[in-house]
């Protein structure tokens, strides 16, 4: 990053000034610590997955107006979205959509639960992100435990 | 008017890279507001996905005519544009450099948010109101 008018200041200067300034700007700055140098938490997991996750169910607002507009069009419409829905790649995306919308339901409750100023010490905002984090996997597999025993696979 | 030679930058040119637009504020308190409906909105949408999957297309008529399915359904899709448009927004606006390119993303991300939104909205109603 570089201010937007550095080099600009630079040319009002006498040429001594202009090569010390030089030197200055050549020198180390202190950067703020980013990832690489942070250990890996849970929380901080969490919170970039969140993001992931998030983008994921974004485009897959696309499937589910898909969905919709297939219902509204007619039998053949929606005959086909169930052969791509049915098919075992298409199961793998809803399942994953499943997963993706419970974390990311349970995974924002925690940020309300946070903007109460609730949980907020480091032990206790760890235990309820694995609360999140296993609800969500948890949540996922009973969904489709239910999906499969309706359809009588299991 | 006594312009000072100060004053023949433009408003743009004066507030360029000097911070916020100050209108933030709102797209934060309505993100978690939206948030908050769609806790409950959420779990329901779940549950209409087991209640559905596999379903015929008669039973999935049936179901998402239903009005209270209909006006549930129409609450989640409002909730979730708004969301959606301001998750993505955030997204853009932190890791897309670069002034015409993140204008750009922007743009898209409002035209892709109301586009699918909107196609949802028509799809529910024309179930509901059985056309």
């Amino acid at each position: 990053m570089q201010g937007p008018s550095g080099s600009a200041a630079l040319l009002d200067c006498p040429n001594g000034v202009l090569r010390m300034a030089e030197q200055r700007q050549a020198a180390e700055r202190p950067l703020s610590p980013h990832l690489q140098i942070y250990r890996v938490t849970i929380t901080m997991a969490m919170s970039i997955l969140h993001r992931i996750v998030g983008v994921a169910l974004y485009a897959g607002t696309a499937l589910v107006a898909w969905w919709l507009i297939a219902a509204a069009t007619g039998p053949d419409a929606y005959a086909f979205f169930q052969s791509v829905a049915g098919h075992w790649f298409g199961q793998l995306v809803l399942i994953g959509y499943t997963w993706a919308l419970l974390h990311h339901l349970f995974g924002g409750i925690r940020y309300l639960v946070w903007d109460e100023i609730v949980a907020t010490s480091p032990k206790a905002a760890d235990t309820i992100t694995w609360i999140a984090v296993i609800s969500a996997l948890a949540g996922t597999v009973l969904v489709w435990a239910i999906v499969f025993s309706m359809r009588g696979v299991i | 008017m006594s312009a000072s030679k100060k004053d023949m930058r433009t408003p743009l040119g004066r507030v360029l890279a000097h911070g916020s637009a100050k209108s933030g504020t709102g797209d934060h308190i309505r993100q978690r507001i939206t948030a908050l409906a769609m806790v409950p909105l959420g779990l329901f949408f779940v549950g209409l996905i087991v209640a559905l999957t596999g379903a015929d297309y008669e039973t999935a008529r049936a179901w998402l005519g239903n009005p209270l399915v209909a006006i549930a359904a129409l609450l989640l899709v409002v909730a979730a544009i708004m969301h959606m448009r301001i998750g993505m927004q955030i997204v853009i606006e932190d890791y897309v450099t670069g002034e015409r390119l993140r204008s750009l993303a922007l743009i898209g991300n409002f035209f892709f948010s109301y586009a699918v939104g909107l196609a949802c909205v028509y799809a529910v109603a024309k179930i509901g109101f059985g056309a």
